[in-house]
C-alpha cells in the first residue's frame, strides 16, 4: 500500500508549457532575431547600416549644414546667387527654391492673382479628404463635387465677380497637375466600370466588341503618342466650323481615355474574382442586370481590387507629368522652366528634390488611404 | 398524386425538356408537373441532371429544346417574363450565396426594396418576421461571415421568403453543412412545407422526403427514371437503378 511505484503519468495541474512566441518581444529581442541571428546577417546588417548612415550624413551635410537658405538681392533687385555659387558642390542652394517657389507652384499665372490657384489647391485637397471619408459616401457627395468644380472653374478663369479673366494658356504648376489627374481619374473611373461590364456582356456581342477594341487599341499605344495625337493631329481632323477644343482639354481627354482603358481591366479582374454564386443569387432574386451590378457585384468586385486600383491611380497621378512634352505647364514643366533661368541653371537637383517631395506626398497619401480602406472593409465584412 | 394537385393550373410544367452542355446531353426529354402547394423531392446520383433541372426552372440555365411554364408563364428569352417568374420563384443554393458585404438584414431587404418597391421600414419589418421564423432574429445586424453554415442557410431561406414567392426551389440545401447543422435547416424547410409552400427540393435527405414530400422523382443520366409517393418509391422500387441508388444512399446513412 505504501509502496508507491513511480508511474509515467503526466501530472495534472502542472502541464509543461513554454511561453508563447509573442512574449519574446522588445526591441532588443527583435533585433537579435531579425538583424543579428547569424554571422552573415550580422555582417550584412553592419555593412548596410554603414552605407545608410554615410548617405544620411552626407545628405544632411549637403542639404542642411552647408546649405544656402537665402541670398541677398543685387542693387538691381534681382537675387545675387554669389553665395550659392560659392557653396556649389558642398551645399544645397535652397535660396533658389525660395526665389522660384511661386513660379513652380503656379506657373505663369499672373503674380497678383496667384491667391486664386492657391485656394484651388486647397479646394482640391479638401475635396479628396471629404471624398475619402466613408460617412460622406452618399448622393450629396456628387453635389459637393459639382459645386467645388464650379468654384474651381470660377477661380481659375475669373472674368466674373470682379475677378480679372485669366486664359488657360496662363494656368500652370500644381493646379494643372491636380486638374489633369483629378478629372482624369474621376471621369475615367465610371467610364472604366461601364467598359469592364461591357467587355463581360454575354447578351450584347456588339457592345463587347466595342469595349474590347477600345481597351486593346488604347493599351497598345504609349500615353505620349496619345498626347501628341491630341495636341497635333486632332485639330487637323476637327471640323473647321466648330471651335477647336483647347490644348489642355484635349490633353485631358487623352488622359481620360488612357486611364479608362487601364482601370477597366483592373475592374474586370475584380468582376472575375467573384464566385459565380453571387451572380446567381442576385439573378434568382430577380434583381435584374443593373441592380445586380450596383448593389451586389460591383461593391464586392471593387473591394477585391483596391490595391491594383490605387496602384493605377498613383501611376496616373505621376503620368500626368508627361504633358510636359506637349507644352502644358504642369508642376514638372514649371520646375523645369524655373531651372532654365540663367542664374539658377546649376541648381536643378534642388528643384527636382522639391518636386519629388510634392509628388511623394500625394502618392503616399493615396497609398496610406487605400491601406486604411482595405483594413476597414476587412473588419466590417469578414467572409 | 396528392389532393392539392387538382388545382386548375400547375405551378410548374416541364414538357419534353432537352439540354446540352456542349455536346454532353444532360437532360433528356424530361417532363414533370408540379401542382400548387405540392412538395416534390428530386433525387438521383451525382451527375444525373437533377440540379440542372431545377436551375432551368428559374433560368439560371437555359434549355435548348422543350418548354417550361412557371405559374402559367413560359420561360423564353423574353427578359420581362423572366423577371416576373424570378420574382415568384425563390431559390436556396447549396453554398448559401449570401452577399458577404451586406448585413443579414440588408441581405433580406435588398430585393423587396428594389424589386418589389417596398418602403424600407416595411421591408425591414418583413425581414425581421422571417428571420424570427427561421429563429435567428438576433443575428440581423451581423455579416454572413460571422454566422455558422446552418445559420447562413437559414438566412438564405429567409432572404428568399422575403420576396413572398409562390414557389421555392432548394438545390441540395444541406449538402455543404456539417452534420450537426443539417437538422436546423431541415426543420425550417419542414415548417415551410407545413405552411403550404410549393416546393421542389433536390436533396439526399430521405427522411425529409418521407416526412414532407408528396412525390419523389428519381433521375439518372439526365432522365426521369421513376416517380411516385415516397412510400411507393422507397418500399417498392420498380427499377434496378432506383434500387441500386437507394441501397447506396441507405448504406451511407
Amino acid at each position: 500500500m505504501s509502496a508507491t511505484t513511480p508511474r509515467a503519468v503526466h501530472e495534472i495541474g502542472q502541464p509543461r508549457r513554454e511561453p508563447p512566441p509573442s512574449l519574446i518581444a522588445g526591441p532588443l529581442a527583435w533585433m537579435r532575431t531579425n538583424l543579428f541571428n547569424s554571422w552573415i546577417s550580422t555582417a550584412v546588417t553592419l555593412a548596410l547600416g554603414y552605407i545608410v548612415l554615410r548617405l544620411g550624413f552626407s545628405f544632411i551635410d549637403w542639404g542642411v549644414i552647408h546649405a544656402v537658405w537665402s541670398v541677398p538681392n543685387t542693387p538691381a533687385g534681382t537675387p545675387d546667387p554669389a553665395a550659392c555659387r560659392a557653396a556649389h558642390g558642398t551645399g544645397a542652394c535652397w535660396a533658389m527654391i525660395g526665389d522660384k517657389y511661386r513660379f513652380i507652384t503656379f506657373g505663369r499665372y499672373p503674380y497678383e492673382q496667384q491667391w486664386r490657384p492657391l485656394i484651388v489647391i486647397f479646394l482640391f485637397i479638401g475635396l479628396f479628404v471629404v471624398s475619402g471619408m466613408r460617412r460622406f459616401w452618399r448622393k450629396e457627395l456628387a453635389l459637393i463635387w459639382i459645386v467645388t468644380l464650379v468654384v474651381i472653374g470660377t477661380l481659375m478663369w475669373g472674368g466674373i465677380l470682379g475677378l480679372p479673366y485669366v486664359g488657360q494658356d496662363l494656368w500652370g504648376g500644381l493646379p494643372i497637375t491636380l486638374i489633369l489627374s483629378t478629372f482624369g481619374l474621376a471621369i475615367a473611373f465610371p467610364l472604366a466600370l461601364v467598359v469592364a461590364l461591357g467587355r463581360r456582356s454575354t447578351t450584347m456581342p456588339a457592345v463587347r466588341l466595342v469595349c474590347v477594341l477600345y481597351i486593346e487599341l488604347i493599351r497598345g499605344v504609349p500615353l505620349i503618342t496619345l498626347l501628341f495625337m491630341s495636341s497635333v493631329m486632332f485639330p487637323l481632323f476637327f471640323p473647321a466650323w466648330l471651335p477647336t477644343p483647347d490644348k489642355l482639354l484635349r490633353a485631358q481627354l487623352a488622359i481620360i481615355l488612357f486611364a479608362g482603358a487601364y482601370l477597366a481591366e483592373v475592374v474586370r479582374a475584380g468582376l472575375q474574382g467573384l464566385p459565380k454564386g453571387q451572380y446567381e443569387a442576385a439573378d434568382a432574386l430577380g434583381l435584374g442586370y443593373w441592380r445586380k451590378m450596383i448593389f451586389v457585384i460591383l461593391p464586392q468586385a471593387l473591394r477585391l481590387v483596391i490595391p491594383p486600383l490605387v496602384n493605377t491611380f498613383i501611376g496616373f497621378f505621376k503620368d500626368t507629368s508627361l504633358v510636359l512634352i506637349i507644352g502644358i505647364f504642369d508642376l514638372l514643366t514649371a520646375g523645369k522652366i524655373a531651372v532654365a533661368e540663367p542664374i539658377w541653371q546649376a541648381y536643378a537637383t534642388e528643384v527636382y528634390i522639391v518636386l519629388s517631395v510634392v509628388y511623394f506626398l500625394f502618392c503616399f497619401s493615396m497609398s496610406r488611404y487605400s491601406r486604411g480602406l482595405e483594413r476597414e472593409f476587412r473588419t466590417s465584412a469578414r467572409r | 398524386m396528392s389532393a392539392s394537385a387538382t388545382a386548375e393550373q400547375p405551378a410548374i410544367l416541364v414538357d419534353k425538356l432537352n439540354k446540352w452542355f456542349g455536346t454532353l446531353h444532360v437532360l433528356r426529354d424530361v417532363s414533370m408537373t408540379v401542382a400548387a402547394k405540392e412538395k416534390v423531392v428530386v433525387c438521383g446520383p451525382s451527375g444525373s441532371g437533377k440540379s440542372t433541372l431545377i436551375r432551368c426552372i428559374n433560368r439560371l440555365e437555359t434549355h435548348q429544346e422543350g418548354h417550361i411554364f412557371v405559374d402559367g408563364t413560359e420561360l423564353t428569352d423574353d427578359t420581362r417574363a423572366l423577371d416576373t417568374i424570378r420574382r415568384e420563384v425563390g431559390m436556396v443554393f447549396q453554398s448559401f450565396n449570401l452577399f458577404p458585404h451586406l448585413t443579414i438584414l440588408e441581405n433580406c431587404t435588398l430585393a423587396p426594396i428594389w424589386v418589389r418597391k417596398m418602403p424600407k421600414a416595411e421591408a425591414e419589418e418583413l425581414a425581421m418576421s422571417f428571420l424570427t421564423r427561421v429563429k435567428i432574429p438576433e443575428q440581423a445586424k451581423k455579416f454572413p461571415g460571422q454566422l455558422s453554415g446552418g445559420q447562413q442557410q437559414r438566412v438564405a431561406i429567409a432572404r428568399a421568403l422575403c420576396m413572398r414567392p409562390k414557389i421555392m426551389l432548394f438545390d441540395e440545401p444541406t449538402s455543404a453543412l456539417d452534420p450537426e447543422m443539417i437538422k436546423e435547416v431541415l426543420d425550417t424547410m419542414i415548417g415551410l412545407a407545413e405552411d403550404g409552400m410549393t416546393m421542389v427540393c433536390v436533396t439526399h435527405e430521405m427522411g425529409f422526403a418521407r416526412q414532407v414530400a408528396d412525390r419523389v422523382v428519381f433521375m439518372d443520366q439526365g432522365e426521369i427514371v421513376e416517380s411516385g409517393t415516397p412510400h411507393d418509391m422507397f418500399e417498392n422500387p420498380q427499377t434496378d437503378r432506383l434500387q441500386l441508388f437507394l441501397s447506396q444512399i441507405l448504406r451511407g446513412h
